[in-house]
């Protein structure tokens, strides 16, 4: 493509766009999401006119000040962010798997609940407790279901764990014995390729035992 | 002859052994590839094809190029060339953050010329398909093979099956995604997180790639969140996240999307088997002739196993490869196993019911295999085989109870290659490198675990270093259930050699010659004279300023192959429903040597976790009418979550002292020992996996009109 071609089809108008592949015999686009998407993003960026926001956000009980947009989610922060002073927030253990509420491996406690960070705007988790993987823990003492989970052998790849954790140590805050079918029904949210359910569930058991 | 030893021996090898990387993974602090952060980090996404067939007319990536905060813009296809798949890459761009980097995507503007295509293999055999490579046609010619008297042996038959048995696409759906972090720290030195199976085969492919000698590529994979198979070179993800990193000089990471995962990061091929077989009165299978076909999407590879297992001399086979306008296949857990002992063992029972005889019975007189003989008698007991049905579907009531019984065999040997040292230093600490990468297996446990027991310490004492290529020890990728039984012989040696160099320092102290030093806990002593002892701290600092390091060698006397299994499964079928729930599966599985029993088992609870995804929730649909598959994503191609499970008895089943492989095994005999069982519960058969609600109730009503 020349130059002028080139520019010409950098400025082409979303409208004569679709009106092309409609002429054209057989030209299609990649994809209509990606069609939909053009004009607006390229407007808003090239604009500059994506909004961010300063905000605070409670985090295992620290507080970290951090730059975000409409569209950030909790979970981006957690991994992504970086705070006003440069520092990364780096609280890798929360984990994007599925992008949409189908795995769990996101999963953080905000007030004590378990939550798909990937889920939620971090400017929804404004004034909440925040609790991540990494701030279950107490210190050096490792809480019960890690413990449990160590020594039941509940991960295997390990990357659905810190999921798992949060969702049980959130099931036994609620429900300190549950039933087999309650460990069940509390994990449900959680999924794991590897396949460590079953001791997964024996580690929950174990870990109720000394909560 | 080299030897693991008795194992009334034993302190540590053979028990259950929590993994040393457990801390790290329950607490968050486990970095993956995916987590890896440097600084100056790069966010890089690949635009797809959202079209099955296309030629590229153009690209323009100049608008994306502009927005701020996008570092690197590169074209992957050439205009020209052709689109085949949906998810094949067209560009790439590096941006300061993942947000800026999926806007960038929307802002290169792709011209397609679509072409038709075919998504199905029924649809690419048909008569008048697209043929959708210029230089073959879609259906490969017959691979056939055939042995014995077919003809006779179906003439000499007292009963005959006709069946057809169908295997869909399954996809790896690996927790984290392929994915890279690329730094270049110069122009000649590349660094390269990769979530890889492999991380000395990830290396030698991008050294060749970038023109760079191999030692000036590392490549590190310090935990790793799932393969199964489709994580070994870097491909196209890989290469690209490299270049980015090298055009833009800054560190990028590029980690494939979900739906990504599912369109291009490789899959199961299907299956589709026309069988005939035949068995003599006595319940001796003597004929079988088997014409069989299935696709790996775009390229070839869709084998499988047929016949399987139970041994059957006069046999015909034919079969060929389809291909269709989707990803390609890879690897996956057993490849070509589960789908052929899905049709065999579906196919032993259908042939055992016509000759009136105990599918249990039928399957020991054609197994030549005596450890799963004695596994037969082992599982029945285990399940309580004589509670099956003994005319399938009698139960009374809505929900139906039902048994089955399916089979499985595995290579696993291990091999040659791999290079380990172990290391004593003066201060009494160790060291236990090798190139090998854990991937969720506990290989990384495993030699801790055979370090101390050489040693007389514990696995928390043994610093084991894998899953990086820096240190030049060389070991091969983590496939064929190869891992175990490639480096632990090696780690063995190296450290009875380090261990001999140890008792040479302490002997003179211990006035006792070096033959007669054993290791206790802790101590090393004199065999003869227990009271003349040492600890480990004390001899090692001996070595004053040296330190001990060996290296060892594969002894295959250490290991075996050929790993039998047994599966029974119990489940319960609702016929208002149509759900199937496994409520329980007896696994029997030859391990040989178990070094660490606590993640064998665990293995072998995903083998058939995946098994029974196979047989009751996984399918990769692909739409005829768009060419795109309708379920890349975790809600609607469903993998098993917690109601699925069922109560898992996995029996280690260790009959002998030599490492074997385990990783693939147990996801074989799963699927004929579900299906089996469902068959046993309803008294009909579904041929064709997934076993979901529709089809058993389909099968139902048909059984009623
Ligand atoms: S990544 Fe959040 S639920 Fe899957
Ligand atoms: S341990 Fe690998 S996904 Fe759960």
């Amino acid at each position: 493509m020349s130059e002028k071609e080139k520019k010409q089809s950098k400025n082409i108008s979303r409208r004569s766009f679709i009106k092309g592949v409609g002429t054209g015999t057989v030209a299609a686009t990649v994809a209509p999401a990606i069609l939909v998407g053009n004009e607006k993003t390229a407007e808003a960026q090239t604009d500059g006119a994506v909004d961010s926001a300063k905000i605070q956000l409670n985090i295992n009980e620290q507080v970290y000040e951090v730059d975000v947009e409409a569209r950030t989610t909790l979970l981006s922060v957690l991994r992504d962010g970086i705070d006003t002073a440069g520092d990364n927030v780096d609280l890798t253990g929360a984990k994007l798997i599925c992008d949409r509420g189908e795995c769990g491996g996101c999963t953080v406690l905000v007030d004590g609940k378990p939550v798909y960070a990937c889920m939620m705007l971090a400017m929804d988790a404004q004034g909440q407790q925040i609790t991540t993987v990494e701030g279950i823990a107490d210190g050096n003492n490792l809480h019960p279901v890690q413990e449990a989970f160590i020594k039941h052998d509940a991960l295997m790849c390990g990357f659905c764990t810190p999921g798992f954790i949060v969702s049980s140590v959130a099931l036994l805050n609620e429900n300190n014995k549950p039933t087999i079918a309650e460990i069940k029904e509390g994990l449900s949210g959680n999924t794991c390729r590897c396949g460590t359910y079953p001791f997964i569930f024996d580690a929950v058991e174990t870990a109720s035992q000394k909560m | 002859m080299a030897s693991w030893g008795e194992a009334s021996q034993s302190r540590l090898i053979g028990k259950r052994i929590a993994r040393l990387s457990g801390k790290d993974k329950v607490t968050g602090k486990a970095k993956y590839t995916y987590d890896i952060n440097r600084p100056g980090l790069l966010y890089a996404r690949i635009l797809r094809s959202e079209v099955a067939h296309a030629n590229v007319l153009d690209i323009d990536m100049s608008r994306a190029e502009e927005l701020p905060g996008v570092k690197a813009v590169l074209p992957i296809i050439e205009v020209g060339k052709k689109l085949r798949y949906q998810g094949q890459e067209i560009a790439a761009v590096a941006a300061e953050t993942d947000d800026i980097a999926k806007d960038a995507l929307r802002l290169i503007f792709v011209d397609l010329e679509e072409l038709p295509f075919v998504v199905t293999k029924e649809d690419a055999m048909a008569e008048g398909a697209p043929q959708i490579r210029d230089w073959v046609g879609n259906k490969s010619n017959p691979g056939t093979d055939e042995r014995g008297e077919v003809d006779k042996g179906f003439n000499e038959a007292a009963v005959t099956v006709e069946a057809t048995y169908h295997t869909p696409v399954q996809t790896h759906v690996c927790l984290e995604t392929h994915g890279h972090v690329a730094e270049w720290t110069d122009e000649q030195n590349l660094t390269v997180w990769a979530s890889t199976q492999g991380v000395f085969g990830v290396r030698d492919d991008l050294a060749g790639r970038f023109g760079l000698p191999a030692n000036q590529v590392r490549v590190i994979t310090e935990h790793m969140g799932g393969g199964f198979g489709s994580k070994f070179g870097p491909g196209v993800e890989g290469h690209t996240a490299a270049q980015l990193a090298k055009i833009t000089g800054q560190p990028v990471k590029l980690m494939l999307t979900r739906k990504a995962e599912h369109l291009v990061a490789g899959n199961r091929p299907s299956m589709t088997q026309h069988v005939k077989a035949g068995a003599s009165r006595d319940g001796r299978l003597i004929a079988y002739d088997m014409k069989g076909y299935g696709t790996g999407g775009i390229s070839s590879g869709a084998g499988f196993q047929a016949p399987y297992v139970y041994s059957v001399a006069n046999r015909r086979t034919e079969r060929f490869n389809v291909t269709i306008n989707a990803g390609n296949q890879r690897a996956m857990r057993a490849p070509g196993h589960p789908q052929g002992a899905f049709a065999m063992d579906s196919l032993m029972d259908e042939l055992a019911e016509k000759l009136g005889m105990n599918p249990l019975e039928f399957r020991r007189i054609n197994d030549s295999n005596e450890i799963r003989q004695a596994q037969y008698t082992l599982g029945a007991q285990e399940i309580g085989w004589h509670r099956r049905n003994t005319i399938p579907g009698s139960g009374t009531g809505v929900k139906k109870r039902g048994m089955g019984v399916g089979s499985g065999l595995w290579g696993g040997g291990g091999g040659r290659g791999t290079q380990a040292r172990v290391t004593i230093n003066a201060d009494g600490s160790v060291e236990a490198v090798t190139g090998t990468q854990d991937i969720g297996t506990g290989i990384r446990t495993a030699i801790a675990i055979i370090v101390a027991e050489e040693f007389g310490l514990t696995p928390t004492d043994i610093d084991v270093k894998v899953g990086d290529s820096g240190p030049g020890l060389r070991s091969g990728g983590s496939g064929g259930s190869q891992t175990t039984a490639s480096v632990a012989p090696v780690i063995k040696t190296a450290a009875e050699a380090a261990i001999q160099k140890l008792f040479e320092h302490v002997a003179p102290l211990l006035q006792a010659p070096v033959d007669d030093l054993r290791v206790g806990n802790g101590t090393i002593y004199v065999a003869s004279d227990r009271t003349k002892t040492v600890t480990w701290n004390q001899a090692t600092g001996l070595l004053g300023m040296e330190s001990i390091s060996e290296g060892g060698n594969w002894d295959p006397e250490l290991r075996e192959k050929d790993v039998a299994g047994t599966q029974f499964a119990e489940v319960e079928v609702d016929t208002e429903t149509g759900n199937v729930q496994v409520l329980k599966i007896v696994a029997v599985q030859d391990c040989g040597l178990a070094i660490n029993r606590l993640t064998t088992e665990s293995q072998i609870n995903g083998g058939v976790i995946m098994g029974l995804g196979q047989t009751l929730l996984e399918e990769r649909i692909m739409d005829p009418q768009t060419g795109r598959m309708l379920n890349a994503n975790l809600e609607d191609y469903k993998v098993p979550g917690t109601f699925e499970i069922p109560e898992i008895k996995s029996i280690v089943f260790d009959t002998h002292r030599k490492v074997t492989g385990v990783g693939e095994p147990p996801c074989i005999p799963t699927l004929g020992a579900i299906a089996n069982a469902v068959y046993n519960a309803i008294g009909v058969r579904i041929r064709e996996l997934p076993i979901t609600p529709d089809k058993v109730l389909t099968a139902l009503a048909e059984k009623k009109a």
